[in-house]
């Protein structure tokens, strides 16, 4: 009966007709025989592949599936459908923090675990490994003549003085459907009074919304976008070597900290592996070259916060709050009215 | 003397007992520290799911004849602060989940009040603890009534009273042993007057038997005060046999000395033989009775000496040259020779001078008396690991008396023949050389005919 229901399961995940979409889906042979690992992400290939190449060097004995898919849908796998996947990788900390608070996820404790800061872990089941920042990123060009904004105020500023070089020029990812999106828009509601006037001012003049950060950011590179708000820089900094004409800039009221999270979810079948995975994960920071390629800054202690205005986002039980259901209701309500004025 | 068997320490008795009570205030200590501690923790969880509760009821609102809710953030990052613990909620509108968690069981059966219910259950594998607050919402002119729940696991809790309980284990345990360590001090320090006491009596010399002064705590004063009564009646004990002895031999021997006066007197006056020799024998009879009683009473006075020996650093020399000079006269009567041999270097011995006199003198005395005139007797002192004195005559010696009861008291050898004595001799002298570790050696003069009797004593 079990094994039939795994089955089932194992053919809803990876049939056509899954009710979770996935983006992608790539596998990595093992060089030795050896175990399967399966992992359910939301980073891109691209971003994610020197790690597995890196990580297969090291164990060669572990073939790994990788499956793509966006935040929302990973949570809908998860919980919902029960998916059977060994390792749950997430930008959405509010999601996997809630994965972990209902009984979702498997518990891990290990050295390497034990190692990582009191603020990167949750009840040893959910685990940072990166820590990215929310940025504004511009296109050089646009900015050419313009004042570089430092923080929501004069962004603010900027976009009243200038709507004729704005109208349908701003990118900003659609909270509705990017879970990134949302973690950073309901934070910087949290954070600052000015993020609904900024809604306000951007709903003016028409902004678009993306699913995603790659095609915002090649729409400001091409120059199609003066800028894209709430960017991971992760993202647009791995992006900026083969994209000329983008800037990175950092809000200096408050830049929002995400923490790409790991969990190993109860419906693991390779728990050893998926293991091996997070103590990798953890020790990102021991590969330079690693963190060069991917472009994903690893987990440090929160001293190197050069400034007061770095945010990191905590996890924990709070986090949860803006996934009630009658709160991301409203919160959407609000967010739809502002940004879409026509 | 018998040795007196301790029947338990009296400071072990009071560290064991103190001990035993910081054992018991140390368990007094844990399980209130336990108590009070795991009460405030658990208050803790309370007032914050409380607090949680409350803020979202609070939250609630009418809006266009339907119930919303604004999930206030800090309702739940509040309940994140003080551990990692999952945390439920549920909002009912009368009956009907509004949001939150759909399965997390609630007391319907309460009444509308604001004051929070808390409950403990099983809910999603884990023990949770809950909060209920609920109010009343009027939504147009109906009234509606909210149920809020907020629910937390306890492994926080579980953590911290982990904790508490190694601390209060820790604290109990330290502050068992140091109360013993200072119990076993206190104990120590109680008794210490009467280890002082003791330490003072048991020093005491021998004949010491003047009263304790010592400054004496209250409950020793009996004991003190029956000790000191009592060492007053041995000194006046003592006293009296002292004097009993001395004016035992004054008594018995001033009356034996006229008798025998007057019997020589009378000896002289007798003319006929018959009569004479009667005489002779009744002053014999005196004289051995004189002998006798003198003996007796130095035995009696050199057994009570030495009962309670009280030394002193003697020149074992100078010993010899009085007893010599003593008894000088008697050996010239009978035209006998004492030579007196002693070493160059001084040195000295440890003992009581009277006692040793009257040894030498028993010894020197036999030599005299069982030698015939004109014949020499050598005293000689031979220092070496023990100080040795030789008494060799040259008189009959032992001839085959049993030398090992010469020792014994009223024992004399079969050569005495007409020769006064009472067989106490050696038996003092022997007495004197125990008393002192030292031995009393009988033998035969090995240059020839005659006894040598020698007083081996220890070197001081
Ligand atoms: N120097 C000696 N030569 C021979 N016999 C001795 C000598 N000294 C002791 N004796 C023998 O040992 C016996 C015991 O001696 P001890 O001095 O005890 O008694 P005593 O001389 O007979 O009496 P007193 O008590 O008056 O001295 C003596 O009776 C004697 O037989
Ligand atoms: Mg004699």
């Amino acid at each position: 009966m079990r094994i039939a229901c795994i089955a089932f399961i194992l053919i809803l995940a990876f049939s056509p007709a899954d009710a979770f979409e996935i983006e992608a889906k790539r596998s990595y042979a093992s060089v030795e025989d050896g175990s399967m690992l399966s992992i359910i992400s939301t980073a891109d290939v691209e971003v994610f592949e020197p790690i597995i190449f890196e990580f297969q060097k090291r164990h060669p004995d572990i073939a790994i599936e990788y499956v793509v898919a966006s935040s929302s849908e990973v949570m809908r796998a998860l919980h919902d459908e029960n998916a059977s996947y060994d390792l749950g990788i997430s930008s959405a900390m509010d999601l996997q923090t809630k994965l972990a608070n209902d009984g979702f996820t498997r518990r891990y404790v290990s050295d390497a675990t034990s190692l990582l800061p009191d603020w990167a872990t949750w009840r040893d089941r959910v685990f940072a490994f990166t820590q990215e920042r929310a940025v504004l990123v511009i296109s050089e060009s646009t900015f050419e003549e313009l004042p570089i904004p430092s923080n929501r105020e004069d962004l603010i500023e900027l976009l009243r003085e200038y709507p004729e070089i704005f109208d349908g020029r701003i990118g900003t990812y659609d909270v509705r459907t990017s879970g990134t999106g949302y973690l950073f828009a309901t934070q910087d509601s949290r954070n600052t009074e000015s993020f609904w006037r900024l809604t306000e001012v951007m709903g003016r003049l028409n902004t678009r919304l993306y699913c995603c950060s790659g095609a915002m950011l090649a729409d400001v590179a091409s120059g199609k976008l003066a800028f894209a708000y709430n960017v991971l820089d992760s993202y647009a900094n791995s992006k900026l070597g083969d994209t000329p004409g983008i800037i990175t800039v950092e809000m200096d009221d408050f830049v929002s900290v995400m923490l790409r999270t790991a969990i190993i979810p109860n419906t693991v079948k390779n728990y050893e592996a998926a293991g091996t995975m997070i103590d990798f994960l953890s020790e990102l920071g021991n590969y330079p070259e690693l963190v060069e390629q991917t472009g994903l800054p690893p987990v440090e202690a929160r001293d190197s916060y050069e400034s007061q205005s770095v945010r990191p986002i905590r996890l924990g039980p709070g986090l949860m709050v803006f996934l009630d259901k009658m709160r991301k209701e409203s919160f959407l309500r609000s967010w739809v009215n502002s940004i879409e004025q026509r | 003397m018998s040795v007196l068997k301790p029947t338990g320490s009296i400071r072990r008795r009071l560290v064991i007992q103190l001990a035993i009570i910081a054992a018991l205030l140390s368990l007094a200590f844990f399980f209130t520290v336990r108590f009070v501690a795991e009460q405030a923790a658990t208050d803790t969880q309370d007032n914050i799911l409380a607090a949680s509760a409350t803020s979202i009821a609070d939250a609630v609102y009418s809006e266009g004849g339907a119930v919303r809710l604004e999930l206030p953030y800090s309702a739940l990052s509040m309940l994140g602060t003080i551990s990692e613990d999952r945390v439920f909620y549920r909002v009912i509108v009368d009956g009907e989940t509004l949001t939150g968690y759909e399965d997390l069981p609630i007391n319907e059966a309460r009444n509308a009040s604001r004051t929070p219910l808390f409950e403990t259950m099983e809910y999603r594998g884990d023990n949770v603890r809950t909060a209920t607050v609920s109010r009343t919402l009027s939504v147009g002119n109906q009234s509606r009534t909210v149920l809020v729940v907020v629910g937390q696991t306890r492994l926080g809790l579980a953590a911290i009273s982990t904790r508490i309980t190694t601390t209060a284990t820790a604290v109990g345990v330290g502050f068992f042993l140091f109360a013993t360590a200072l119990s076993a001090f206190a104990a120590q320090n109680a008794l210490s007057p009467l280890n002082k006491l003791a330490e003072s009596v048991a020093r005491r010399g021998p004949n010491d038997l003047r009263p304790v002064v010592a400054t004496t705590p209250t409950e020793l004063v009996p004991l003190v005060s029956g000790l000191n009564s009592f060492m007053r009646r041995l000194r006046d004990a003592l006293n009296r046999s002292e004097d009993l002895i001395a004016e035992a031999a004054h008594r018995i021997r001033t009356p034996l000395a006229t008798v025998r006066t007057q019997a020589e007197v009378i000896h002289r006056q007798m003319e006929r033989p018959k009569n004479r020799n009667s005489v002779r024998e009744m002053i014999r009879a005196v004289d051995e009775s004189s002998r006798s009683a003198g003996q007796l009473l130095d035995h009696a006075m050199v057994t009570f000496r030495s009962d309670q020996l009280e030394t002193q650093d003697i020149d074992p020399k100078e010993l010899l040259h009085e007893v010599v000079d003593r008894l000088s006269p008697t050996a010239e009567l009978k035209d006998i020779q004492i030579d007196l041999q002693l070493p160059n270097n001084d040195f000295s011995i440890s003992g009581d001078p009277i006692l040793l006199q009257n040894a030498a003198r028993n010894i020197l005395d036999n030599a005299i008396k069982y030698s015939p005139g004109e014949t020499e007797i050598v005293v000689r002192l031979i220092p070496s690991d023990t100080c040795r004195i030789d008494f060799i005559d040259q008189g009959r010696g032992f001839a085959d008396a049993d030398i090992r009861n010469l020792t014994k008291r009223f024992s004399r050898g079969t050569n005495v023949n007409d020769i006064v004595g009472s067989g106490l001799g050696l038996t003092i002298a022997d007495d004197v050389a125990r008393a002192h570790g030292g031995k009393l050696v009988i033998g035969t003069n090995d240059n020839g005919v005659g006894a040598c009797v020698s007083l081996v004593l220890p070197l001081s």
